[in-house]
């Protein structure tokens, strides 16, 4: 019944609202799909143009790097970007009043989804300031050689889940402080800080579907963990990180952090099935495909697999319209292959073909089904192509050759 | 409550909303506590009147379809 006349008012409201609607400016790259190939080699027949070119948008698969907006993100932020545009600091007025509000509030969001104290939060204009804050404590500490262990709780590139909260008990008893840049791992894995022993911790507002160009730091009162500044100024955050807190990004940071406290199991059961599904189905239908990284201490959001004998820039060029990307974007304007796969041991052969498939809260099972298709036919393809992949068909141990230099 | 959802421009949104009311209201079949049921449809209309904002809000911004929403339709 509530549906009924629900939907009654919002299919009036839509078919009134689409009449005359502006059209937005579109400033998408598009992408251009031929649907049959050109039948003639002259251009000037173009009035007689074979192909009707649709413009489509690649599937998003690239989580990590970062991650689209959720609508409830959006929603809680609006309010504060249109009719609330209050300086939070400012005591004397009511817009100031309720964009504090609105800001110990989103601290207060952010703080219960890692079981910290909203005292202990700090905000950021993202998780790179945060990390950097809490490296430049190194220097303020006094331990004689250790004084700060930093690990990263979840990999970008492969996905690895570091043992945190052994790390934590280790570095307690040694009384080292432990940082740790949580920026992947916030709202998909179960974290509390006080379980884990963490004293200081990065997050970021673009990973958990939050928006860009926020993020907080937690930094630990009891026992008391010493920070210095970064940038000074008009001492708000407790002194800790001046300038004026931008209400509408720690809002959305804050319905981001909530929304992922949430849904994270239903989201964590879905991306698992999501990944189990990719992975089989990639290796049902190719050999030599390794996944790299441990596969039990691993978040299934992040898949990184390397396909033998294919070259990873070729690869990712031939997925046009999938977004996919090789190692982290951090480090994808530099032609190297990933850091970290070079430090797990990868051979170089395989580090240079390795590709990052990312799974999130909106990926649906045709788009991981398309992937896995597209990722199959391109693989063998380009297999056929290469020379090595003949040499190993035939029998040849390519370990065993010796390649002249010309 | 499935029904505003079908408007969202953006397939991630659409296909993300569609599925999460459904398992939503399947988990939650069993609750018999009146006032747990009367939380529960509060959220819903809340959510529900923030569904719509956001459609309207997706259908100004709009921008071109996936690739494969034009490719679901020819195999079906």
């Amino acid at each position: 019944m509530l549906v009924r006349t629900a939907w009654k008012r919002v299919a009036a409201a839509l078919l009134a609202a689409q009449g005359p609607r502006p059209e937005a400016p579109t400033r998408s790259l598009r992408l251009r799909v031929a649907e049959r190939a050109p039948q003639s080699a002259v251009p000037s027949d173009a009035a007689a143009a074979p192909a009707v070119e649709s413009v489509l948008r690649p599937l998003y698969m690239d989580v990590q790097a970062t991650t689209p907006l959720d609508p409830r993100v959006l929603d809680a932020m609006l309010p504060y970007l249109v009719n609330y545009y209050g300086n939070p600091h400012s005591r004397t007025h009511a817009y100031g009043w309720e964009s504090e509000a609105a800001m110990e509030r989103a601290r207060q969001q952010v703080a219960s989804l890692i079981g910290a104290d909203p005292r202990e939060i700090i905000f950021t204009s993202g998780a790179t300031e945060s990390n950097n804050i809490a490296i430049k404590e190194l220097e303020a500490a006094i331990q004689p050689d250790t004084s700060l262990v930093s690990v990263m709780t979840v990999n970008n590139e492969i996905g690895v889940k570091q043992p945190i909260a052994e790390i934590g008990r280790i570095c307690s008893s040694k009384k080292v402080y432990f940082h740790t840049d949580a920026a992947q791992a916030v709202g998909k894995i179960p974290l509390d800080v006080n379980d884990m022993k963490i004293d200081l911790m990065s997050i970021s507002g673009h990973k958990i579907y939050g928006p860009k160009g926020v993020g907080a730091i937690y930094i630990r009162r009891r026992p008391r963990v010493r920070v210095e500044a970064l940038q000074s100024g008009g001492g708000q955050e407790r002194g800790m990180r001046s300038g004026t807190v931008p209400t509408p990004l720690v809002v959305g940071l804050g319905a981001a952090c909530e929304v992922a406290q949430q849904e994270m199991e239903y989201d964590h059961r879905r991306i698992s099935k999501l990944a189990e599904q990719l992975t089989q189905k990639i290796m049902k239908n190719l050999p030599d495909v390794v996944m790299n990284g441990d596969p039990e201490h691993h978040y299934p959001g992040c898949i990184n697999l390397s396909f033998a004998y294919v070259e990873g820039e070729s690869l990712l060029m031939a997925l046009k319209d999938v977004a996919l990307s090789s190692g982290s974007a951090c480090t994808s304007a530099s032609l190297e292959p990933s850091y970290v796969l070079r430090a797990i041991g990868t051979d170089e052969d395989l580090a240079h073909s390795s590709i990052r498939f990312g799974i999130g809260r909106f990926t649906t099972e045709e788009e991981v089904d398309y992937t896995a298709e597209k990722c199959i036919h391109h693989v063998k393809r380009l297999r056929e192509m290469s020379p090595l992949w003949e040499m190993v068909q035939d029998g040849i141990d390519l370990k065993s050759i010796k390649w002249t230099q010309h | 409550m499935l029904t505003p959802f079908l408007f969202f421009p953006l397939n991630l949104f659409r296909t993300y909303a569609i599925r999460r009311i459904r398992d939503a209201f399947r988990e939650n079949k069993n609750v018999k506590d009146p006032v747990e049921i009367q939380t529960l449809v509060n959220n819903a209309k809340r959510d529900l009147g923030m569904i719509r904002r956001q459609v309207h809000i997706g259908q100004l911004y709009s921008t071109d379809k996936l690739i494969i929403e034009n490719q679901e339709k020819p195999k079906t």
